[in-house]
């Protein structure tokens, strides 16, 4: 106060401002979009960042590794049955000679699009059926969730074999196809939820005003906003289809030999474990790391996604 | 006078780490209240308030916010020296808060019976059949019908009124020295809104407790506060008796907040009267008067250098020499346009808009 | 409550009707027969069919077993010849069940522990610690844990039987293969689920009434996080004690996880039916039990 008083002011001080001299609605902070604001969350997840890039290298391996030597995974070599890795054959081989290097890698190439056509065709259909039932309502989402009460009350793992034996088993097709009919339920009913909060939101009802049909309402605007959650749904499903393929495989409804999937892979080279322990171990190490890092990256997006859990 | 001091928070400075930088939520407050008194601190939302509050009672999360200076004094006692545990003992008991939506404060999972006796059992150690009779006792006093049936009863079988009744039976049970009071009536209904300020004033008689009380809510204040503090962007800037702040308000901000409550005596025509523009970011609050940006009255030098405050004697007058004790306790007002320089160069301000003194 | 309980078991019937046929329908879909066998004179493989009914026309074959099971028979085996369905299971789900019990209750009491310690030390090394364990839980499934932990114990250490049923030790290995999943899965979700109640603001409440960490985690933050656990529980329940193939053919116990798998590639009709109905059932009985659960933690559940 007394400062004040003692101050010398300008000859001006007390000037009104012109108008609009200061800016209003100074923007400080830094201009943040959705998907950046994800990403910057998501790098800060150390073990989700490391997991991307294993699973990156992980592909990398599938897409490349059965390239890397002469080898292919189907031929016979009687003369270097149950070889430990070694210079020539790096992974070692089985107990017909063949390379298990190339087997491993051309088994994840099979157990990989299984997961991810086991993971995108099920997401799909649930994700169709979801935002229909909830964007429409009424009697037919009544009807929808009914139905899909009862579907989740039967048994999964029973059906997928079931479905296996009936469409043919051995087959990688079938495999998918019994999967996604017994997979699609839980992303439907996220969906639904996800659409049934959205569809109150303005920018909705928005487009409904314009005269925007149910279709595109649906396509454009309910489920580019429910993909977020439903990323992290796909990234959680994977492993689980991955686990799926391995036990399928590990009951003799997997891929028929000599085609090897990482399941097939585990299950043959089980009954010799005690003796080869490699065998058993390469494709072992495989599906574990691979369910790992897309658990860790499903946890990553998720914590990214979470508004409340971001910082 | 100093014994008759209940607490006092004395140029609290708290600020938030966030990863686009340092949030400056609280710059240098300055508040007290008396016994048996009950004060408002007003302001839009973001401005700061209820950082300052949740600070006082110990409810801001170490993790990124931090109490960077300052003292808050529960008579005569610095509660920022107060280890965790010790705080604890505080919390609930003689410090209480009511918080903004009752919808979402109470346990979704527990009767509602069972969370207003909770403090009283943590903090008296009493048996369970005394704590019922006690809550039996505050909600009696609150006059809620029925309170041995409704204490079984769960948040949501009961309606927002009753709910925020609930909350503040919670907050009375243990006899608190100060409630405080975070947008109480917000989330209600404007009917249900009444009975609770009403509810909250008839309190003020029958319990022995002084209420800060917080709101962007020119309304609810004028049926509550003995004082009032206008809060704007982490400062206060204008501070006085309920009557002079409504009736002879200093800062260009308090005209807009009092311009911008609806009123029945006005003409149909006139808008309803809003704020222009938006409160400042604290990451980087201006180097100037926090309001320059949103003031039509803005000069040149309010944005360059921070206003002081400026007192104000009964008489209206500019009072320049006030200090200590009196000077809190005065009608205060950080605006240059109260400055004595400007007042001799451009004549006295007047207010526009509704400046009937009413 | 009882609306919201009858409404369940409507639909728990309805699931056990719409099991029941889609099962039946499925299994006559399955390519082969059972009876086809140079070795037996044709006049004798009729017999049999005639014996098992599938000389009849499909519908009548339908009425016939769905009209059986509404008496509980399940008829008798193919494959296991002179054995019902009833018989097999009343022998078999008890080994099931008793393993699986044991091992979700421990995997359910270690897992809700291990996520509200995560939750309470989220970002420290406790969290990081369990939250490691918990990742390599899922990640190794039980054809994986399974041998190892066979050669580790087993084999290497000596410390634990390798194989076999009866004794309290040898239960131990297929519990934990069993379990891991359960106790990672519980792990995570709990963790999830308590740090997301965290932010609530009746936990400020809680917290604003001074009451001390651990009676606002145990009396406010428990049980609200159990509410987006609960709904799993049935589908875990009657996971793990319908026994499981891999652990149950892995540990050489005599329970009725191989029956599923068995049943199916012998074309043992009857058993498979009776076994998925079975599942079915417990399934949805379990989901109601939960169901029910769930109304109780959960009070708001109640009036929906």
């Amino acid at each position: 106060m007394n400062e004040s008083e003692k101050m010398i002011f300008d000859a001006n001080a007390f000037d009104p401002l012109p108008e609009g001299s200061l800016e209003q609605d100074q923007i400080v902070r830094k201009k943040t979009s959705y998907w950046g604001d994800v990403w910057r969350t998501f790098k800060k997840n150390k073990p989700a960042v490391i997991s991307l890039w294993v699973m990156g290298l992980m592909v990398f391996f599938v897409v490349f590794g059965p390239m890397m030597n002469e080898f292919n995974y189907y031929s016979n070599d009687y003369s270097c049955t149950n070889q430990t890795p070694n210079m020539v054959h790096w992974f070692g081989t089985d107990n017909l000679g063949r390379d298990l290097w190339t087997r491993v890698w051309e088994g994840g190439r099979i157990s990989l699009l299984i997961a991810i056509f086991a993971t995108l065709i099920p997401e799909a259909i649930g994700m169709t059926i979801g935002g229909i039932s909830g964007y429409i309502g009424g009697k037919l989402d009544m009807f929808i969730m009914r139905v899909i009460d009862v579907l989740m009350g039967i048994p999964s793992l029973i059906y997928m074999i079931l479905l296996m034996i009936v469409l043919g088993k051995g087959n990688a097709m079938t495999l998918v196809i019994a999967i996604s009919i017994t997979g699609w339920m839980g992303s439907a009913r996220s969906t639904r939820g996800l659409v049934l909060q959205l569809k109150t939101r303005e920018f909705v009802v928005a487009s409904e005003t314009l005269g925007a049909s149910p279709a595109w309402i649906i396509a454009k605007r309910l489920i580019p906003n429910t993909l977020g959650i439903r990323v992290v749904g796909i990234t959680m499903s994977m492993p689980g289809v991955i686990f799926y393929e391995a036990f399928l495989s590990y009951i003799g409804l997997g891929v028929t030999p000599p085609s090897p999937s990482w399941g097939q892979l585990i299950k043959s080279a089980g009954e010799v474990f005690r003796y080869y322990p490699y065998q058993f171990i390469i494709p072992c190490v495989c599906v574990s790391i691979t369910m790992l890092c897309l658990n860790l990256i499903g946890d990553g997006l998720r914590d990214a996604l979470d508004p409340k859990l971001r910082s | 006078m100093e014994n008759n001091r209940l607490l006092e928070v004395k140029n609290l400075v708290v600020s938030f780490d966030t990863f686009q930088g340092v949030v400056q939520a609280v710059r240098g407050v300055t508040w007290h209240l008396n016994k048996k008194e009950t004060i408002a601190i007003v302001g839009e939302s973001g401005c700061g308030k209820t950082v300052s509050i949740q600070t006082v009672i110990g409810l801001n999360s170490k993790a990124n916010g931090s109490v960077r200076n300052g003292e808050i004094l529960l008579e005569g006692k610095n509660l920022l020296d107060l280890s965790v545990s010790e705080m604890r003992k505080l919390q609930g008991n003689q410090l209480s808060i009511i918080f903004q939506d009752p919808f979402t404060f109470l346990n979704p999972t527990m009767t509602v019976g069972e969370q207003i006796m909770e403090p009283f059992i943590q903090h008296y150690h009493v048996s369970k059949s005394e704590a019922r009779e006690k809550a039996i006792e505050i909600l009696k006093l609150i006059s809620l019908p029925q309170p041995e049936e409704n204490m079984k009863r769960y948040p949501h079988q009961l309606s927002g009124g009753m709910r925020q009744r609930i909350m503040v039976a919670m907050a009375l049970i243990c006899n608190p020295k100060v409630l405080f009071a975070d947008e109480p009536t917000t989330a209600l209904d404007v009917t249900i809104q009444a009975q609770i300020i009403e509810l909250m004033n008839s309190l003020k008689e029958k319990v022995d407790t002084s209420i800060v009380l917080i709101t962007h809510d020119m309304g609810v204040v004028a049926n509550m506060a003995d004082r009032i503090y206008v809060m704007y962007a982490g400062q206060i800037v204008e501070h006085g008796d309920s009557d002079t702040v409504f009736h002879n308000p200093k800062h260009p901000y308090t005209w807009g907040l009092l311009n911008s409550v609806p009123r029945l005596d006005k003409k149909v025509a006139d808008d309803l009267y809003s704020i222009p523009g938006t409160p400042p970011d604290l990451i980087a609050p201006p180097k100037g008067c926090a309001f320059a940006a949103r003031c039509k009255y803005a000069m040149n030098i309010c944005k360059d250098c921070q206003p002081p405050q400026i007192h104000f004697d009964e008489n209206d007058e500019v009072c320049l020499s006030l200090s200590g004790q009196a000077a809190e306790n005065s009608h205060y007002a950080s605006c240059w346009l109260n400055h004595p320089e400007c007042i001799r160069r451009n004549g006295p301000v007047k207010r526009e808009g509704n400046a009937d003194g009413k | 409550m009882l609306k919201y309980i009858s409404k369940k078991v409507l639909i728990a019937l309805a699931t056990v009707f719409v099991l029941a046929t889609a099962t039946f329908f499925l299994v006559k879909l399955i390519p082969g027969d059972p009876f086809l066998n140079d070795k037996i004179p044709v006049a004798v493989q009729d017999k049999q069919r005639a014996f098992y009914g599938l000389d009849k026309p499909l519908p009548q074959q339908y009425l016939t077993y769905m009209g059986n099971l509404l008496k509980g028979e399940l008829g008798y085996s193919i494959k296991k010849t002179g054995r019902t369905v009833v018989d097999i299971i009343a022998e078999a789900f008890p080994v099931s069940a008793k393993l699986g019990l044991t091992s979700l209750v421990f995997a359910e009491l270690i897992g809700l522990t291990f996520g509200i310690l995560c939750a309470q030390f989220r970002g420290k090394f406790p969290d990081y610690f369990l939250m490691v364990l918990a990742v390599l839980g899922i990640a190794l499934p039980s054809m994986v844990l399974g041998p190892i932990l066979r050669l580790i114990l087993g084999v290497k250490l000596r410390i634990l039987p390798v194989t076999g049923w009866g004794d309290w030790d040898q239960m131990i290995m297929p519990a934990i293969v069993l379990g891991l999943g359960t106790i990672a899965g519980n792990t995570r979700s709990m963790r999830a689920s308590m740090l997301a109640i965290t932010t609530q603001d009746y936990i400020k409440t809680a917290r604003a009434k001074g009451l001390p960490p651990i009676k606002v985690i145990l009396k406010h933050q428990f049980k609200n996080s159990l509410v987006p656990i609960i709904p799993n529980l049935g589908v875990q329940i009657a996971s793990v004690m319908m026994g499981s193939f891999v652990v149950e053919s892995m540990f050489l116990i005599p329970g009725l996880g191989r029956y599923f798998v068995d049943s199916i590639t012998n074309l043992d009709y009857p058993l498979i039916m009776g076994l998925t109905v079975f599942y079915g059932v417990f399934l949805v009985t379990m989901n109601l039990l939960v169901d029910v659960l769930y109304g109780l933690i959960d009070p708001r559940i109640r009036v929906k």
